[in-house]
């Protein structure tokens, strides 16, 4: 297989607006072609778009309104993790040799249908994200002594990263006695515990080896990639303290880059909701079971950014199709040192989770400079 | 509306069942996720375990595990708050939507 890196990035700004998904996107694809050394639409042969938006056509759409004509373009749909799904498939492009030069592309309204799975007939009336992630919730309170007080941490955490990030969603740092005082939602999630749906988009462009040095002087490697799917149901979740599909997709991811928790410099964690924060740097290796909220409180007193600089989905906001390309943004900011005030010193290694109803699915990615 | 829906609407708990390898199938499907063999609908259990537990408005809802593998959101109607693993009895269920299951405490 060949290397592949990631060799340029856009972003919008994480907000709600009036703008269509169409506008929001190519937004985040113009400063790509703006900022690169040597890359003109011409010179991309696939084209990949997620979203949660229920639009037909939609890569050669924006292929066609961003002057693109690729030999490969189709949408990838994963709900939450859409966006690392299409890095995946621009990865599995480029390192076949079937293309030299992908761009992914994710971007999603606040109001797309994608947040509820409707599908999963086992969350009976309880359908809402909230719901499942009062069950994780309620099993890591029991089985580790988990308190509200460690769950406000991470959203505090996070909010206080989020200043540092001109694109997040949020523009306000929240303190503990507001994220204690936040309206409750079920007994152990609060609404500052929660990531908020937003308007935004992300891009990168995935390329070979030999395109990467034309583009850039920074390129960064995609050296691990893992993903798990346990199921579509939310209760086929077995042990709800743990998440299954991560732990898998961090195996493989690690395996692949030959590289272990202990090389990592800077991450960005799907924290959905605070608790998904707490279980995955367990599951993930970054601590002992159970040892999650002394992990976050650590980070916190000691201004440590190296978890979610960017401020996670809760404090940078959660537009879906957009998430995992934006986290990827981040880490590749991270790694060509051009993260500004966010910037976790000396990363060399940094590490994408990402992931999707309930965590029935995860996506892992070990990136390298 | 599928057979399901239309049984829960009228207060009737119906999965498929395989009739290769007798797996109840959940979600309910026309084939077997194990072996992929053509199912029929059976009647569930009233029976269920508590698999976990919280509360929304002074509300409990729960995950509940029928026949060790039907796991379901529902509602607790008690004001009992039992611990993973206790009995549950489902009191009543219907369809409006979504499906809806209410237990009681064993």
């Amino acid at each position: 297989m060949k290397r592949v890196a990631i060799a340029a990035a856009g972003i919008t700004k994480f907000n709600k607006t009036e703008k269509p998904l169409d506008s929001l996107m190519l937004s985040s694809i113009r400063p790509i072609f703006e900022n690169a050394k040597d890359l003109e639409q011409n010179d991309v042969d696939v084209v990949l778009t997620s979203t949660n938006a229920n639009r037909n056509y939609l890569a050669n759409i924006i292929s066609e309104l961003s002057g693109i004509k690729p030999k490969i373009s189709h949408s990838v749909e994963s709900l939450c993790n859409s966006g690392t799904n299409s890095l995946v498939s621009a990865y599995a492009y480029v390192s076949s040799g079937l293309a030299d030069v992908a761009l992914v592309v994710g971007g999603d309204k606040s109001d797309n249908p994608g947040l509820v799975l409707n599908w999963d007939m086992a969350r009976g009336e309880y359908v809402h994200p909230i719901f499942w992630s009062s069950m994780f919730t309620s099993a890591h309170m029991r089985k580790y002594g988990t308190s509200l007080e460690d769950l406000a941490y991470v959203s505090v955490k996070n909010h206080k990263n989020a200043l540092d990030n001109p694109y997040a969603y949020f523009e306000k740092s929240f303190s503990l006695e507001d994220v204690m005082a936040s309206k409750n939602l079920t007994e152990n999630v609060r609404l500052l515990d929660c990531s908020m749906p937003c308007d935004g988009a992300a891009a990168i462009v995935v390329c070979s080896e030999d395109r990467a040095k034309k583009i850039t002087d920074t390129p960064i490697w995609i050296s691990g990639i893992g993903q798990k799917t346990i199921s579509a149901s939310f209760t086929k979740n077995n042990d709800l303290s743990s998440m299954e599909s991560t732990k898998n997709a961090v195996a493989d991811a690690y395996r692949m880059s030959n590289k272990t928790v202990d090389d990592i410099d800077v991450v960005e964690l799907h924290d959905a909701f605070s608790i998904c924060e707490i279980i995955e740097l367990e599951d993930m290796g970054f601590c002992q079971k159970g040892q999650g909220a002394k992990f976050v409180r650590d980070l916190y007193d000691t201004s440590d950014k190296m978890i979610n600089p960017r401020g996670g989905l809760i404090g940078a906001g959660h537009p879906l199709g957009a998430t995992g390309i934006a986290q990827v943004v981040e880490i590749y900011q991270q790694l060509t040192g051009n993260a500004e005030k966010r910037q976790v010193s000396d990363a060399k290694t940094g590490l994408v989770h990402n992931m999707s109803a309930g965590s029935t699915s995860s996506t892992v990615l070990v990136l390298e400079s | 509306m599928t057979r399901f829906e239309d049984e829960l609407k009228n207060n009737n708990f119906v999965c498929s069942k395989c009739t290769k390898c007798q797996h109840f199938v959940w979600p309910p499907s026309e084939f077997c996720n194990k072996c992929l063999g053509d199912t029929v609908w059976e009647p569930v259990s009233k029976s269920a375990k508590l698999v976990e537990i919280s509360s929304k408005d002074g509300k409990s809802f729960c995950i509940a595990e029928f026949e060790g593998n039907i796991r379901v959101f529902g509602t607790i109607s008690d004001s009992l708050r039992p611990n993973p693993g206790h009995g549950l009895v489902l009191e009543y269920c219907s369809y409006d939507d979504t499906p809806k299951f209410v237990f009681s405490v064993e």
